[in-house]
């Protein structure tokens, strides 16, 4: 049983088996592998065959022109993309006076090229939340107008994207800095402040958001000052601060619980006061940390600004279902649901995989 | 540590109980096992080595069908591994592994570990199963852990507990992938000496380890793999002293040397 | 005071001073409470004021009066003759009938869907993928609307309804199936039924006791199903195995008789259990992945066969990383139930805010509503906790 064999690397290369390799080998390993999965296979190639083709047919083949009259829309049997065309912009942009719409255009896209460029590690610096301010100035002063020669144009008038967006953006924004002392609140020694923020998070945590939207919208008028007048979009606004700062504060709060607590003692021991401690050590670390489930926070926020149809304001979803209540436009729901659902995946889709980009990247960094 | 050499007792061949013919396995296109011939002895105290990547560990969880194999033969105790089901669950009773992180169930107590195959598999009366298990838990000298959790246990002392779990199922056949590798320095010992004791009960063990004191003094054949292949294997005063390859005498500089 | 260790400040203690931590954060205390009463106070006040310059009455004495309002679909017997707070009961009744369905709709999509992500058939897993990443991302409102749409405007009209199974019908009017028509036998078997399940418990416990004294395990999980089937079915026969049912006839404008889905209950129920179910889904995923691959090996290196090692090694793991996520997941489902108000589903958030409407008393309503769905969200997250404790891992 001693046997030496002193092969210098074998010279003969072999080969796995024929059939374990190529597509066939692919498909014997991922879709015929047991007797029970071959059995799906055909089920869902026969699932697909029956519903793809069809589907094909409606959206593509069938489908009426694009310049296509209603009842020319009524007699195709396909997907009457006219209705989209038609009234693409009231969908995008609500009731804005229609020769301006260049201006809710305009606006979106700076914020989404803000959006964009806040990704970017590069950017996160203090002077961007200068450029941001800059950013949401501008957008006022093109939604607004007023200035630069711009015509007024009140918010009421308002709607579509730029007012899903403005929701998302504002909400959290000003809800961040509250969400930070509540996070800090929570985990304070002192028992009155900790009970108070506690008690605050419990509850709004508890209730649906539609609720915070009834009470702001029914019940703010009543708890300020008679004659006060509230617009109605600001008090949306309320309502999703409140409801979001809740949220993010428990993000942050998981980012502050996993912060190591060497780091509290080192900056302890360096007699740093709590405030400069915070502000130097702690908060940009756990902000960091927080960022994946903040940016979760966004996602959630950004499909949530769809309720703000319940009080009457005129989103993204609203402005579609005011659309398909038109007349002489009627039952094209399929289209219109498509084209707004295909928008809301677009933003919601890219911004999770950017979080969860985000979170390998931020691991990464903590391995080493 | 008994200084004597232990491969003295177990010099003449015994039945053969592991029995691999031409066993080749790839993954994808990377050829892991190349040709794998070997041949163990009831009885045998064999030692697997060789640097990372070469197949070591791949080869003996092909042993108890962790891993499959394409092309060749294994036969275990006289049971040939293939795709068939009732095979595979006869060699896993008589095969017992032990991991490089133990995999002990951190949801169930020390006991419970040990009972759970025994009453599961062999169908085992639970006083009976008990019984059996605070055997081997003493035996690995932690019997008054039993009632702890895995959780509570530091490493050197859950891989003996992970030890006497394997041992709980009666196995001919012991195989161990790098058993003290995740564990501290102060701890390799006390698993290294569950484990001498164990091969001087006369146990067929296959160990693939970077510990060759243990080797030296336990093995009765030591196995050097290098990319896929057996390179080289013979008792170890002949492995040691006398390496005939290439290979394996820039292995035994690399590990020996520090 | 970052760490809790309290700084050594050289005074006499007895000394008020702010520079003591103690006294400091007792005077931030008080500042604080202070700050949140001053608040608090202007706001009641000016509340108090609007109310009585608009003439809105406070309290909770409305809930005596009567609705005079109908209400599409209820549980219990109701009439617009019933007071604002049978209303209410109503409203509650329906919310809790679509969560729980919801919930348990969800959970068993959501498990499903979990499980197919992980199957070794590319196309099974892919396909579940793109579900979940499909839903996820689409607002639960937005997806209620598209429910709604496809029962009100694409399905049938009543006259022309689909019959795809012999009394069951679906149309613009919903959903309707038949249901056996009351008769003594069912309340026997419903007895059965129940007793077969309490027989069943029985049962799993002596095997548990037989198994532990001879090593013989016992078929619980099949004889269980004989027991909780098999005694109904007997008490079925045995009195007489009536076939009539209640089976759905087109009288007028809809049809009578037998069980009928609404098209706003159906959109609901089937909106927020498949959206909800898309979030389980990753949930289930997560906990199984969680399990680390060595458990399994372990199990199959002792012998156990995949089923064992499933039940006895992976679940009860799984399950730890599972099940408080999912309790979340339950809390929103039953918190979206509110968005019914759009819909047109009659939850105690549409009823309370027709009440609103009719009465005036937006503060007491939105407290009612709020107060409602408190209640649900701590009982639910008293189990968490409760369920945590109990099977928390034991470690150093």
């Amino acid at each position: 049983m001693a046997g030496h064999v002193d092969t210098a690397s074998s010279t003969v290369v072999e080969r796995p088996p024929a059939l374990s390799l190529g597509p066939i080998g692919w498909m014997r390993a991922n879709l015929f592998n047991t007797w029970y999965n071959a059995i799906l296979t055909v089920l869902i190639a026969w699932a697909i065959l029956a519903v793809v083709p069809p589907l094909f047919r409606w959206a593509i083949v069938n489908a009426a022109g694009f310049d296509a009259t209603s009842p020319q829309c009524r007699q195709a049997t396909g997907a009457c993309w006219a209705f989209v065309n038609e009234k693409m912009r009231f969908i995008l942009f609500g009731t804005f006076p229609y020769a301006e719409q260049w201006r809710p255009l305009l606006a979106t896209a700076i914020i989404v090229a803000t959006l964009a460029a806040a990704a970017n590690r590069r950017f996160w610096k203090p002077w961007f939340i200068a450029v941001s301010l800059g950013a949401l100035a501008l957008f006022g002063a093109l939604m607004w107008g007023g200035v630069f020669g711009l015509t007024y144009v009140e918010n009421s008038l308002w709607g579509g994207l730029p007012l899903t967006l403005i929701l998302s953006v504002i909400g959290l924004s000003v809800a961040f800095p509250f969400s930070i002392l509540l996070a800090l609140g929570r985990r304070s020694n002192m028992p009155a402040i900790r009970a108070i923020c506690v008690a605050y998070i419990e509850l709004i945590r508890g209730v649906p958001l539609v609720s915070l939207l009834f009470m702001a919208s029914v019940m703010l008028p009543l708890f300020l000052p008679t004659g006060v007048n509230i617009d109605k979009l600001l008090r949306a606004l309320v309502a999703f601060i409140l409801f979001e700062a809740a949220y993010m504060a428990e993000a942050i709060r998981g980012g502050l619980q996993a912060m190591p607590k060497g780091q509290y003692e080192a900056a302890d021991a360096l007699g740093l006061s709590y405030w400069q401690a915070m502000r130097k050590i702690i908060l940009p670390q756990a902000l960091a940390i927080s960022i994946p489930p903040l940016v979760n926070t966004f996602i959630s926020t950004f499909k949530d600004t769809s309720l703000v149809i319940i009080i009457g304001l005129y989103d993204l979803l609203g402005t579609a279902k005011a659309a398909l209540s038109d007349p002489a436009w009627r039952g094209f729901y399929r289209e219109a649901y498509l084209f707004i659902g295909v928008i809301y995946w677009c933003f919601c889709y890219s911004m999770s995989r950017y979080s969860r980009w985000l979170e390998k990247d931020l691991y990464r960094g903590h391995k080493r | 540590m008994a200084a004597i050499n232990l491969h003295e007792r177990n010099a003449t061949a015994g039945e053969e109980i592991i029995q691999c013919l031409g066993v080749h396995k790839w993954y994808g296109e990377f050829h892991v096992l190349k040709d794998i011939n070997l041949s163990v002895a009831k009885g045998e105290r064999i030692v697997v080595c060789g640097p990372s990547g070469s197949g070591k560990s791949t080869l003996i969880r092909c042993l108890n069908r962790l891993e499959e194999h394409q092309k060749g033969s294994i036969v275990i105790d006289g049971i040939e591994l293939t795709g068939n089901l009732k095979n595979i669950e006869l060699v896993r009773r008589e095969v017992g592994m032990v991991f490089q992180h133990f995999n002990l169930f951190p949801h169930l107590t020390v006991l419970e570990n040990c009972t759970l195959a025994p009453i599961w598999v062999r169908k085992k009366p639970k006083a009976e199963a008990e019984a059996i298990a605070m055997k081997y838990l003493e035996r690995v000298r932690i019997a008054e852990q039993a009632p702890k959790y895995p959780g509570q246990l530091s490493g050197g002392q859950q891989q003996r507990v992970a030890i006497a779990r394997a041992l709980c199922m009666n196995p001919k056949i012991m195989l161990f992938d790098e058993p003290t590798s995740a564990l501290d320095p102060e701890m390799v010992k006390e698993v290294l000496d569950v484990m001498v004791t164990l091969a001087e009960s006369g146990m067929t063990m296959l160990c693939v380890t970077h510990e060759m004191g243990f080797a030296k003094s336990v093995a009765d054949r030591v196995i050097f793999m290098d990319r896929g292949e057996i390179v080289e294997q013979a008792p170890p005063e002949e492995f040691f002293a006398n390496p005939k390859s290439d290979r394996t005498r820039l292995f035994l500089s690399q590990i020996l040397n520090h | 005071m970052l760490a809790t260790h309290t700084q050594d400040s050289g005074r006499a203690p007895s000394r008020l001073s702010l520079n003591d931590p103690t006294v400091r954060a007792i005077f931030f205390q008080v500042l604080v409470i202070g700050g949140v009463l001053a608040l608090a106070g202007f706001l009641v006040s000016n509340t108090l004021d609007n109310l009585e310059r608009r003439a809105i009455a406070t309290g909770f004495s409305f809930l005596e009066r009567e609705a005079s309002f109908g209400i599409g679909e209820s549980i219990i017997d109701y009439s617009p003759k019933d007071t604002y707070g049978k209303a209410f009961v109503v409203g509650i009744l329906n919310t809790l009938k679509v969560s729980v369905i919801g919930i348990v709709l969800a959970t068993i999509i959501g498990t499903l869907i979990g499980v197919a992500r992980l199957s070794s058939n590319w196309l099974l897993a892919k396909l579940a993928t793109g579900y979940v990443e499909v839903i996820r991302n689409i607002p639960p409102l937005l997806q209620l609307f598209v429910w709604y749409a496809l029962i009100t405007e694409s399905m049938p009209p009543v006259r022309q309804a689909l019959n795809p199974l012999p009394g069951v019908f679906l149309s613009q009017r919903g959903i309707t199936v038949p249901i056996p028509a009351p008769d003594p036998v069912w309340v026997w078997v419903f007895v059965a039924f129940l007793l077969g399940f309490i027989a069943s418990v029985i049962m799993a416990k002596w095997a548990k006791i037989r198994q532990a004294a001879t090593g013989q395990p016992f078929p619980v999980f099949g004889m269980s199903l004989v027991l909780i089937l098999g005694l109904p079915l007997i008490a079925y026969v045995a009195g007489g195995a009536p076939s009539v049912m209640d089976v759905p006839q087109l009288q007028g404008f809809n049809f009578r008789g037998g069980l009928v889905m609404s098209p706003e209950f159906a959109a609901i129920l089937f909106g927020l259990s498949i959206y909800t179910a898309a979030f389980i889904a990753e949930i289930v995923r997560g906990g199984i992945l969680a399990v680390s691959h060595g458990q399994s090996e372990a199990a199959a290196a002792l012998g156990l066969k995949r089923g064992l090692a499933l039940r006895l090694v992976i679940l009860p793991q799984a399950l730890r990383v599972i099940v408080p996520p999912t309790t979340s997941q339950f809390l929103n489902l039953t918190k979206n139930s509110s968005l019914a108000l759009a819909i047109g589903y009659p939850d105690l958030v549409s009823i309370l805010n027709t009440t609103i409407n009719q009465t005036g008393q937006a503060i007491e309503g939105v407290a009612m509503i709020m107060g409602s769905y408190l209640a649900i969200s701590l009982s639910i997250s008293l189990f968490m906790n409760w369920y945590n404790k109990r099977i928390a891992l034991v470690e150093r």
